[in-house]
């Protein structure tokens, strides 16, 4: 008994914060873009792309902060590829959200070459945003809640402000409404004057910059170099996230909370002496089985936005 | 009276078919005009020269007297503007007030203030009296509540010329009339309004002034008091139309052909399309089926036709329980269907119009190929054996000949244009679409037919013979099941009229004791 609640210790609840916030992150962005009408498989090779150039900033200027800028800039341009061939080129959205991801590590491959001249890995940044962890007066002072949310490191905080801020975009704002609508009934948008173009790519636009902030987050916040596959399947996970929350941010943020706590969890498990006998794949595929049956059943009830992935073309005639 | 809009001999060619040929049109303040035409008679096109869609090839439009050139919907609206779609640009999962305040959102500062919106949409509702419930999302509203919400969304955003395209093609009689009286009160209050339709008595009621466009030219023009249906029928389609379908008094048969018993189907969402259903249909009878769209007679033509499994009841067909049947097997159970929508389940666009005439017969003896007789006997045994199951049935080599024979046969037996087999089903007018459908499942000789919506986008002409056509197989002694969402249509071909509402029959009587009025409160569950 005493083992299963020694389990439950603080660690246990920074560990998942730490394991979420890219996924919440790119989640957000998975959200937002398809609200627009643009299905984004290409999280994942955002990421990555801004994960390296958040490194090379860094590098470049000893500053992280001009790292994460540099990533997220990187993340947002690199979002444009794949909105300009999915909204002005009229690519499915699945084709080139795959060319994105592919495009992404051969990419950051070459460069990583062109730059630094070795494979697989950077050199480690001089100085990294872990180093910028700020506790916030009073709050952080908070016994067991206050350590886990209120003692946290940059993006941590980015992450948490980001899902108040897109939950209230999506839900009070004018932006909001109309990138709702271009994903559900582009035409009633464009019959009224307003461009389905200018929304999607808004949608698209910003989950270049959530990813932005996802990658900066794994190759300068917790982690100080970038190495190659280093989101590892993190967008797709965020991909799933989405689906499981129902197209919104709070829902994106709770399901990815949840793999990111049962991936914090099979970490503990693994030590349990009783639990020796489990080869420890089974630990490392627990938190990714639970995800495929979370999504099972809440693709039952999720309603994706109706024109997602639906190409727009306004006929006009000269 | 000032003219608002004139548009000044608009044409409009596409290479080198001509849409639009010197059309001029005015429109005063405060006037109500009706634009007639047939399908392909060239309103769309120059609607959508209106606006900004289509550069006229020529001519130019005005607004109160000045030439105005609009690039884009955006230039239109800002000019006042407005039209409302035959298939409503309104967003399913969001609320009334959302879509009418959507690009016109009172706000500060980005952010959406949403009471005030609220209780602008209601004080405008009040105006109008046109009643909505502000907070009620899209899709749990009635069609003719939708159409409210999108007057309102016009209304909305000052508008001063209102185009509406086929308003009463989705309204029951009574919301006809309530229709009318919004558009009179925003005549009164100096607006011009547009009314596209190609329902003769309504235009000539409603407008004080009617178009007619035929082949892209304006034919004629006149003063609603001053013609009747007949006379803009001619008008419109260039020669004389009968009205009145001759229809003989039915023979009493007897025999109770098909039969529906408690019959329910459940959706995806767990709620029922339709509960606990029932009837019959005679031998030589006409069932009509009248109902707003969307209170089950989408999910109820899939379950006779077999396209989707009923969760519970019976269907009885000759004194069989057919339920088990598959499509092709009722197919062969000479269970005729003439779907609601061609494109998708009566046809295959891409396929030429011999195949399409065969569609589902393309395994049987009279369209294969007489091949070594060996084989013919392998196929029949496997045939016994597996049934529709049989791997090697689809090998059969196609009897191109026997093919175009029947296709030349049905294209000349039902006037199809153009008179080529090879021509692609997907490039035919509506109406010979239709005709191809209508053709190849008279063709096939069934004892029972499920028609849906049969003359839905045809031409007024071809409307006529569609419906002689349906009335001689009812006098063939054919049991027919028909179910359409044009009450007209109802009335002139029913023996039997029934409502569906909410996926429940709520009124069946023999047609001649019954008339539009009672059946059009039932559609809407005024009845209780």
């Amino acid at each position: 008994m005493n083992e299963i609640l020694s389990l439950f210790d603080t660690q246990l609840f920074t560990t998942t914060i730490d394991f979420s916030t890219p996924i919440v992150l790119a989640a957000i962005g998975g959200v937002l873009c398809e609200r627009g009408g643009i299905v984004n498989i290409g999280l994942e090779g955002f990421m990555n792309f801004s994960a390296f150039f958040a490194v090379v900033g860094t590098i470049a200027t000893g500053n992280p902060w001009i790292g994460l800028v540099s990533g997220v800039i990187a993340g947002m341009i690199f979002s444009l590829i794949h909105g300009f061939a999915t909204i002005h080129l009229h690519l499915d959205h699945v084709v080139s959200g795959a060319v994105i991801n592919i495009l992404s590590a051969g990419l950051t491959q070459y460069l990583l070459l062109i730059i630094y001249h070795t494979a697989g890995q950077t050199a480690s940044v001089p100085l990294s945003l872990h180093d910028m962890k700020y506790a916030i007066p009073i709050l952080s002072s908070i016994p067991y809640v206050g350590e886990i949310f209120f003692n946290q490191t940059p993006i941590v905080y980015i992450m948490m402000i980001s899902v108040v801020i897109f939950t209230i975009f999506l839900n009070r704002t004018k932006l909001g409404l109309h990138l709702k609508v271009s994903g559900e009934h582009p035409m009633a948008l464009e019959t009224l004057g307003i461009s389905v173009f200018k929304m999607r790519y808004l949608g698209v636009i910003l989950s270049g910059l959530l990813c932005g902030l996802a990658g900066s987050y794994l190759s300068i916040e917790t982690g100080s170099s970038y190495s190659e596959n280093m989101t590892s399947g993190r967008g797709f996970i965020a991909l799933a996230a989405v689906i499981a929350g129902r197209w919104s941010p709070i829902g994106a943020l709770v399901a990815s909370v949840v793999f990111g706590f049962i991936n914090a969890l099979q970490y503990k498990l693994q030590i349990i002496p009783a639990l020796k006998f489990f080869p420890t794949e089974i630990f490392s595929a627990l938190p990714y089985i639970l995800s495929i049956l979370a999504i099972a059943f809440a693709v039952k009830k999720s309603r994706p936005p109706k024109a997602s992935g639906e190409d727009f073309i306004v006929e006009r005639i000269d | 009276m000032t003219t608002f809009l004139k548009l000044e001999k608009i044409t409009k060619k596409f290479s080198k078919i001509v849409a639009n040929k010197d059309v001029t049109i005015e429109v005063k303040k405060g006037e109500i005009i009706g634009l007639l035409g047939e399908n392909g008679a060239g309103k769309s096109t120059l609607m959508n020269v209106l606006f900004g869609l289509y550069k006229p090839t020529s001519g130019r439009v005005l607004i109160n007297d000045k030439p105005v050139k609009f690039s884009s919907p955006k230039d239109a609206k800002s000019a006042g503007l407005s039209m409302i779609h035959q298939h409503f640009m309104l967003v399913d999962n969001m609320s009334v007030t959302e879509n009418i305040i959507l690009g016109q959102e009172p706000n500060k500062m980005g952010f959406i203030n949403y009471k005030e919106a609220r209780e602008k949409v209601i004080a405008l509702s009040h105006k109008y009296n046109l009643e909505i419930d502000p907070d009620a999302k899209i899709e749990d509203i009635a069609v003719g509540v939708q159409q409210r919400v999108e007057i309102l969304k016009a209304l909305f955003r000052d508008t001063k010329l209102l185009i509406m395209d086929e308003p009463t093609a989705v309204l029951t009689p009574q919301e006809v009339i309530h229709l009318f009286e919004v558009v009179r009160k925003l005549r009164a209050d100096g607006m011009s309004v547009i009314i596209i339709t190609h329902k003769l008595d309504e235009a000539s009621e409603i407008s004080d002034r009617i178009y007619i466009l035929r082949n892209g030219e304006l034919v004629d023009s006149c003063n609603a008091c001053d013609v009747d249906s007949q006379m803009l029928a001619t008008m419109m389609v260039g020669r004389d139309i009968i009205f009145k379908t001759d229809k003989k008094p039915r023979k009493e048969t007897g025999i109770k052909s098909f039969k529906l018993q408690d019959l329910s189907y459940k959706k995806m969402d767990g709620t029922y399309a339709i509960k606990n259903l029932n009837l019959e249909i005679e031998a030589g009878e006409i069932y009509g089926i009248a109902g707003v769209d969307g209170n089950g007679q989408k999910e109820l033509a899939e379950v006779v036709r077999g396209m989707v499994k009923e969760e519970s009841g019976e269907i009885i067909f000759n004194e069989k329980v057919i339920n088990k049947y598959t499509t092709l097997e009722r197919m062969q159970n000479h269970m005729g269907y003439i779907p609601a929508d061609r494109l998708k389940f009566g046809l295959i666009p891409a396929y030429d119009m011999a195949s399409n005439l065969i569609i589902g017969e393309q395994d049987e003896k009279k369209y294969t190929k007489k091949t070594n007789p060996v084989w013919r006997r392998i196929v029949d045994v496997l045939d016994n054996i597996l049934g529709e199951y049989n791997p090697v049935r689809g090998l059969s080599i196609i009897n191109k000949k026997a093919v175009i024979e029947n296709a030349k046969e049905v294209i000349k037996k039902y006037d199809i244009r153009p008179n080529d087999h090879t021509a692609i089903a997907g490039y035919l007018s509506g109406g010979n679409q239709q005709k191809v459908v209508v053709g190849r499942e008279i063709e096939r000789k069934p004892e029972f037919i499920l028609i849906v919506q049969p003359t839905w986008g045809v031409d007024v002409g071809a409307i006529e013979r569609i419906h002689e056509q349906i009335l001689a197989m009812r006098d063939c002694g054919v049991c027919i099941l028909l179910i359409s969402l044009e009450l007209e249509e109802i009335f002139t071909l029913s023996d039997k009229i029934a409502v569906l509402y909410e996926g429940k029959i709520v009124l069946e009587k023999p047609a001649h004791l019954t008339n539009k009025n009672e059946v059009g409160l039932y559609m809407t569950g005024g009845s209780n």
